[in-house]
């Protein structure tokens, strides 16, 4: 008999919920029962929920069983899951599950399916075919087909990514870098992480074909300390594509250059702005810098640089495998192609859910995430990060697009969505935004570093019950200034959580609630 | 529980001598020496700026800049919490403050006789399994009163969380 081939993932969120214990458990088990079986430990499926999910090769189909603790072991084994058995843990069919079957998966098409090392898994499953015809087409073409793709920097600003690519290969320099933008501090995000644990090859891929695109032939990934797992899976990547020759001097035989390096931040949340991670890279503090000059034109080092986040690039190699027009045939509006929108919180189904821009916030919210994890009613949703706005159930009607929530004073951001449930005090959420842009504040410009600060303060007499009108009144003309008057997101955005508390649930705030027509 | 070496000027000299090549490289000396010593002590700033060709001034900038580098040593054992808006819906903050009457220790403390420092972190990327923490660089995902029980009887013990 053949032997059987096991799943267990590796990735940060089924390790920290005892995936190292359950497959030592499974290894001593089938041990004792005298079988050898193929343990292979993927990344993570994205379906968090039922972490950690163990899966087993069948003639059906990978077999799903989760969430796996290191004590039922045992009785599955007792079960006779290598041969695919029934367990009350058991999900079916991993592929057929609704929460999957119901996704896109473009960008993210291999994670959870392949051990994240094996570059033979990462052809197998279409690795590498997109760098293989960007060679072919050369750098122009390369570009041209991003730019019809209509991907935009997933990071959150939404700007085009072919027309940033474009002035940096059109911007004359001896030396031009590539910079993955992999700081992701939203919480309610881990799309960047999951890339990096479960498809590492992919993101090297997409950092080579843009090095190529562009005429740079050096590349960073500036990955946040929080991620230590991710950090040394791509360390261990980037390894193996040099020793097959996808990095280096002669890149798939074609004598074209490119080579990268992994670089940790150190716990700030501001070096996710753009220019403050190149200043962290440079090895300076980091301090936002004002634009113009452009990254594009004179980014790291003074040199052109194209930095994108890790989503953006990551997917790059679909675009080209499949063609621009491919990828710009799903979405909506001027939001083409897909999102990794990652429900997280106080929900019941947490995960990544790839899917084409478009789809209502209501839907992911209830009929994808099942509603709260506490089971009380949905209070609020935070989209886009801590800088994001608080999306009331009356707007739930909005759909997944950069546009539609701007129009609704909010942001998709880097497409994290945190549900809260009827008990969270949304005053209570709105001084935690101006606290933690105080804690984070870079300090180069005032609106930033003093109004955050200020923004506390106003905030806690509100809620003490002191002149709380007024102090509502300068609350409301604090933000304005802090909107308008600072350099970067930091300070421009932290208004959008407080203000959608504010505006939604002023209740919570001491004020008059609003009047059921206005809030329908 | 990580180990450290001892406070060595040789030693550190040695580490920052293996990165001072890279491009920008006072953030991967840095981590190198925290790495190396559990903290950057004083004594290293101005070797720092000697290797790098700059100011001490601004080698103090960066070190002090970033959330992640400490001037001081560390607890034996660090938890660190995540204190970010996920966590928070899943009820973090009444867990931390559980934490904090656990292991003695106020958030953004170490205790008086250097066991266990006590600190929030902003996301650990594990927002679909919240309360999550860090533990002696462990990762903790749905943690709850059991789970920081069972931390603080470790420590306690003077074992690192999950050790058989």
């Amino acid at each position: 008999m053949k032997s059987p081939r096991i799943f267990v993932p590796n990735d940060a969120t089924a390790v920290a919920c005892g995936a190292d214990r359950v497959a030592r458990k499974l290894e001593a088990g089938l041990a004792a029962r005298g079988v050898t079986a193929d343990i292979t430990r993927n990344g993570s499926r994205g379906l968090f929920w039922l972490e950690p999910l163990i899966e087993v090769e069948t003639e059906r189909g990978r077999v799903g069983y989760g969430p796996v603790k290191p004590s039922d072991i045992e009785d599955l084994l007792h079960a006779g899951i290598l041969h695919g058995a029934d367990h009350p843990l058991c999900v079916g069919v991993v592929d057929e599950i609704p929460y999957l079957k119901k996704q896109t998966r473009l960008t993210f098409a291999r994670i959870g399916i392949i051990n994240p090392l094996s570059l033979t898994d990462y052809k197998a499953h279409g690795g590498y075919r997109g760098l293989e015809r960007a060679i072919t087409l050369g750098p122009s073409a390369t570009v041209e087909e991003v730019v019809e793709s209509g991907l935009r920097g997933r990071g959150g600003a939404g700007f085009p990514t072919g027309i940033k690519w474009r002035t940096v290969a059109a911007a004359p320099a001896d030396q031009r870098y590539i910079v993955c933008n992999a700081d992701e501090g939203d919480s309610g995000t881990f799309a960047d992480r999951l890339i990096m644990e479960a498809d590492p090859f992919c993101l090297i891929e997409g950092m080579t074909i843009a090095g190529l695109a562009v005429g740079a032939t050096k590349g960073y990934v500036y990955c946040r300390s929080e991620y230590p797992l991710a950090f040394v899976v791509m360390e261990k990547a980037i390894e193996k594509a040099r020793d097959a020759g996808l990095l280096g001097n002669n890149i798939l035989g074609s004598g074209l250059a490119f080579d990268m390096e992994m670089r940790m931040g150190a716990g700030a949340y501001v070096c996710g702005e753009e220019t403050a991670l190149l200043e962290s890279l440079e090895g300076k503090r980091g301090l936002v810098r004002a634009k113009p000059p452009l990254p594009a034109h004179k980014g790291l080092f003074q040199k052109p640089t194209v930095i994108n986040n890790l989503v953006s690039l990551a997917t790059v190699p679909v675009i080209l495998d499949k063609g621009g027009k491919y990828y710009r045939d799903f979405g909506m509006g001027r939001s083409r192609g897909t999102m990794p929108i990652q429900i997280a919180g106080n929900v019941k189904y947490g995960g990544l859910f790839e899917t084409a821009f478009g789809i209502p916030l209501g839907e992911l919210v209830y009929d994808i995430g099942g509603g709260t994890a506490s089971g009380r009613p949905v209070k609020a949703v935070q989209a886009g990060g801590p800088l994001g706005a608080y999306l009331p159930t009356h707007q739930f009607d909005t759909p997944f697009d950069y546009e539609a929530f701007t129009a609704k004073d909010a942001l998709i951001g880097h497409g994290g969505l945190v549900v809260f449930d009827d008990t969270a005090d949304m005053a209570d959420m709105a001084r935690f935004a101006m606290e933690f842009c105080a804690h984070e504040s870079c300090g180069k410009c005032t609106p930033c570093r003093i109004g955050s600060t200020r923004g506390v303060e106003t905030l806690d007499k509100v809620m003490a019950g002191e002149k709380r009108e007024q102090n509502l009144a300068l609350l409301t003309d604090l933000c304005h200034t802090m909107k308008l008057g600072s350099l970067c997101a930091l300070g421009g955005f932290t208004p959008y959580p407080v203000m959608s508390a504010l505006n939604h649930f002023p209740e919570d705030f001491g004020a008059a609630p609003k009047l059921p027509a206005a809030a329908e | 529980m990580a180990v450290y070496e001892d406070w060595s000027t040789e030693r550190a000299a040695q580490v920052i001598s293996e990165n001072r090549h890279l491009e920008g490289a006072t953030m991967p000396i840095l981590h190198a020496l925290q790495e190396t010593f559990g903290f950057v002590p004083d004594p290293a700033v101005p070797m720092i700026a000697e290797s790098l060709n700059l100011s001490r001034a601004e080698v103090y900038g960066v070190l002090t800049f970033y959330h992640d580098f400490r001037r001081e040593a560390p607890g034996r054992h660090v938890v660190k919490m995540c204190a970010a808006e996920a966590c928070q819906s899943m009820g973090g903050k009444a867990l931390a403050h559980y934490a904090e009457e656990k292991l003695g220790v106020d958030m953004g403390a170490t205790s008086p006789d250097g066991r266990v420092t006590l600190e929030p972190i902003y996301c650990l990327g594990l927002c679909a399994c919240a309360p999550s923490a860090l533990v002696d660089g462990q990762l903790v995902g749905r943690l709850d009163r059991d789970a920081i029980d069972e931390i603080a009887a470790s420590i306690a013990n003077g074992k690192s969380f999950g050790e058989a």
